[in-house]
């Protein structure tokens, strides 16, 4: 009997998971692969004709080829400010874990401040009307870094302190500058939690809907997630159209999740991620 | 560690390492935020504001369906938050037990966390279409008759919960199985040997134990709920009427409608109100903590 309580337990958890996890992916797939009509019936069932690729062409070159457009403009964000996020943060995790001074203080209540508190919307669209950023890719950047910087300092400092310290005083005595200890000692060392914080970072960049939503309005500027949103009153009686823009924006985060998953559970559970 | 070096040499340390992530953060989330107090006491059309008061603020608290935002924002925020904490420590320790299959199925229910909230948002409003969607087709076929899950209004918010804590449950069972990798197995032995039943076990070692993790998921998943605004928008954007608004999409809907002031207000309103809520709450736990 106890040997097959596992099998039993796992059995009907497994059955659970597949209604309650599974089945609204399924149904995101199947929806994407059927014919206009059929779609709109929004039924469980099979699609009778499989048009895959003449959904995915419909999408694509719907409004001109405007998902191909918010695909490249996402990478660019993402990419751009995961990278200077990497950089800066591990810098400030590295100076607050090492130094002990009066501004680590500050940088504390920065921190939690920055993990915590909904930015100010209105205003922070007036400040960057006033510097010419509002509507711009590199405005949407140096938002994403201003907003996520909190949660990379976080992982970084806490890595950091399982290195020790005797490295930095040897390259000291090499006679390394500050700078040099920093970029050619410490960096290349803090790798696994760099690869963490590059995955949880890009997911949660690209994902974001409502900071593109306010700070980067506009028909040339569109993101993944804005396209997805202005499909969804556009498409109201293309719902095969529409699942195959939803089934476009998951595939992404699947294939980073398949090649990532250690790293990103270590992310996530180190700071425990933003709501 | 004793400093061997002469206190005039330059420290290994730089403190300039600190300004270039003290710019970006100082000009595009402090000013804007410092700010913000300034503009909820003004009439604001982003190049002149003219100071009016707490003309705001009262009309804020005076208009029935931004009072129903704001109790909309506690609801949310506390069942959300509630319903992630027990669900995810429940999933948690059947996660982490002795079973069939437990590395798929953690994959399984963590994925969600990874996903657009906008896809998911879209995918569930569908599913819950009162007529023709999968989840009152599959209650007709039980036959129980399902409810309008997003178009009756005292219902919306809550459907809308359900399928935040779909969402984000994994990540609730991520931090709680962490949680219980560092429980000794000696405690669960010792109280099985003086026996102890599974629930008891579960009530008195487990839950006992596992305090920092769930401490972490409370805060974790309150913030997130009182700033929730994606998956609101996405599925009822606020309705039907405002049954389902809350503080965070009154902010953009009065941002639309071009009152400037009234919406920067509703950030003030939003940030004393996570003050309000976890400041007490995280202090508390750190000194109980203490204490202990």
């Amino acid at each position: 009997m106890r040997h097959i309580r596992p099998y039993v337990t796992g059995g009907i958890a497994l059955l659970f998971a597949a209604v309650v996890f599974i089945l609204p992916f399924l149904f995101i797939l199947i929806q994407a692969l059927k014919s206009k009509s059929e779609a709109s019936r929004l039924s469980f069932s099979l699609p009778q004709e499989w048009l895959f690729w003449q959904n995915l062409i419909a999408v694509f070159k719907a409004r001109d080829y405007q998902l191909l457009l918010a695909y490249f403009n996402s990478t660019l964000i993402t990419v751009a400010s995961v990278s200077i996020l990497v950089i800066l943060s591990a810098m400030v995790g590295y100076i607050m874990q090492r130094r002990r001074t009066p501004w680590n203080a500050v940088a504390q209540i920065a921190l939690f401040m920055g993990l915590m508190m909904p930015p100010a919307v209105v205003p922070t669209i007036g400040l960057l009307q006033n510097l010419g950023l509002f509507k711009t890719i590199h405005g949407m950047v140096l938002i994403q870094v201003a907003y996520n910087l909190s949660f990379s300092t976080l992982l970084y400092r806490s890595f950091i302190s399982t290195i020790p310290r005797d490295l930095d005083e040897a390259a000291l005595i090499d006679g390394a500058k500050p700078w040099q200890i920093f970029f050619r000692v410490i960096l290349p060392l803090l790798k696994p939690v760099t690869v963490t914080n590059i995955v949880v970072q890009s997911i949660a960049i690209f994902n974001d809907f409502t900071n593109p939503l306010y700070y980067l309005p506009g028909k040339e500027n569109v993101t993944v997630q804005l396209t997805l949103y202005n499909f969804q009153s556009m498409y109201t009686s293309q719902y095969n159209l529409l699942f195959m823009n939803i089934l476009l924006v998951t595939i992404p985060p699947l294939i980073v999740f398949i090649f990532f998953n250690r790293q990103i559970v270590a992310g996530m559970t180190a700071g425990g991620v933003k709501g | 560690m004793a400093r061997t070096r002469p206190r005039s040499q330059k420290s290994p340390y730089p403190l300039w390492f600190f300004v270039p992530a003290a710019i970006i953060y100082g000009i595009f989330f402090l000013t804007p935020t410092v700010s913000s107090f300034w503009y909820s006491l003004t009439r604001w059309d982003l190049t002149t504001a003219e100071f009016i008061g707490l003309e705001n603020f009262q009309q804020f608290f005076s208009e029935p369906f931004l009072v129903q935002s704001l109790v909309n924002t506690l609801i949310y925020a506390v069942t959300t938050s509630g319903l992630k904490t027990v669900c995810g420590l429940l999933l948690a320790v059947l996660l982490t037990s002795n079973i069939f299959a437990r590395g798929f199925l953690r994959t399984v229910v963590f994925f969600p966390v990874l996903v657009s909230t906008i896809g998911i948002g879209i995918t569930f409003t569908v599913m819950m279409h009162p007529t023709k969607g999968i989840i009152n087709a599959a209650l007709g076929a039980l036959g129980i008759a399902g409810p309008g899950w997003l178009t009756n209004p005292s219902l919306a918010l809550f459907s809308v919960a359900l399928v935040d804590l779909w969402k984000g449950v994994g990540l609730a069972t991520l931090i709680f199985i962490a949680g219980l990798a560092a429980i000794s197995t000696d405690y669960y032995e010792a109280a099985r040997i003086d026996g102890a039943t599974r629930f008891q076990q579960l009530w008195r070692i487990t839950l006992p134990l596992v305090r920092p993790a769930t401490i972490t998921v409370v805060t974790l998943s309150l913030i997130g709920g009182l700033r929730s605004f994606d998956l609101i928008w996405a599925m009822t954007r606020g309705g039907p009427g405002f049954s389902s608004d809350v503080v965070a999409s009154v902010i953009y809907k009065q941002y639309q409608a071009g009152f400037y002031g009234l919406s920067t207000a509703g950030n003030v309103i939003l940030f004393a109100l996570i003050v309000a809520i976890i400041l007490p709450f995280s202090l508390w736990f750190n000194r109980r903590e203490v204490v202990q």
